[in-house]
């Protein structure tokens, strides 16, 4: 089993897509890395030689931030945000989406499962 | 979508104006301004500037990280209570 950037890679998978299961790699960084390094996308991740392995390992350590640094660096930046007291580090800190999307309804992603609101009543359907 | 960089960051004429004469002059006092939109320059590093927020003056004072960002980012124009009714408010007040 090949392990890049402290994660396993499915044996299974074509290596484009097994790539992808890095954090900080999607699919078209793969396709590109895979290009600029002669790997053919279409191979599975187990029949990659070690000299591939290598090869990609070194690509991504040179050119890429991922997994942990990556989570760091974005950290960071909300972390900025949120230190000079801006409208979007209020928004980070509140939990809300930070690009003005309405919140009226929506925006679960960022504010989680509903929770109940006590005395609110319930729209009645006529 | 970003701003076209061919026409650089936008800033009002009479602000900056305002700053580079008091940075000549080398004093440093609160510049009242209604230009929210105003980007916040490297040149403005050190300068507190009161930002209308539609009802009052909140005062900002430009640090290194600020640059690049408007001025009106700073000045919160809703303020948030809480919704009525709500008896434990968990979330923390902005401050």
């Amino acid at each position: 089993m090949a392990r890049i950037a402290g994660v396993d890679l499915p044996n299974d998978k074509r290596v484009l897509i097994a790539l992808t299961y890095i954090f900080g790699i999607g699919l078209s960084t793969s396709r590109r890395l895979l290009e600029e390094s002669g790997i053919n996308p279409d191979i599975r991740t187990r029949d990659l030689s070690d000299a591939e392995v290598a090869r990609l390992r070194q690509w991504i350590d040179r050119y890429l931030r991922v997994e942990g640094a990556l989570r760091t660096e974005i950290a960071m930046n909300v972390k900025r945000l949120m230190d000079i007291g801006s409208y979007r580090g209020m928004r980070h800190r509140r939990g809300l989406p930070s690009r003005g999307q309405r919140t009226h309804t929506n925006a679960r992603t960022k504010k989680g499962p509903r929770r109940a609101i006590a005395g609110k009543k319930k729209a009645t359907k006529k | 979508m970003a701003r076209s960089i061919r026409k650089g960051p936008f800033v009002q004429e009479a602000l900056l104006l305002k700053v580079s004469k008091m940075e000549s002059e080398g004093e440093k006092k609160v510049i009242k301004t209604w230009s929210r939109a105003s980007t916040i320059l490297p040149e403005f590093v050190g300068f507190t500037f009161a930002v209308h927020n539609g009802n009052k003056f909140i005062p900002v004072y430009c640090t290194e990280n600020m640059v690049g960002h408007k001025l009106g980012e700073f000045s919160p124009t809703r303020i948030f209570r809480g919704h009525s009714g709500k008896l434990v408010d968990k979330k923390a007040k902005p401050s």
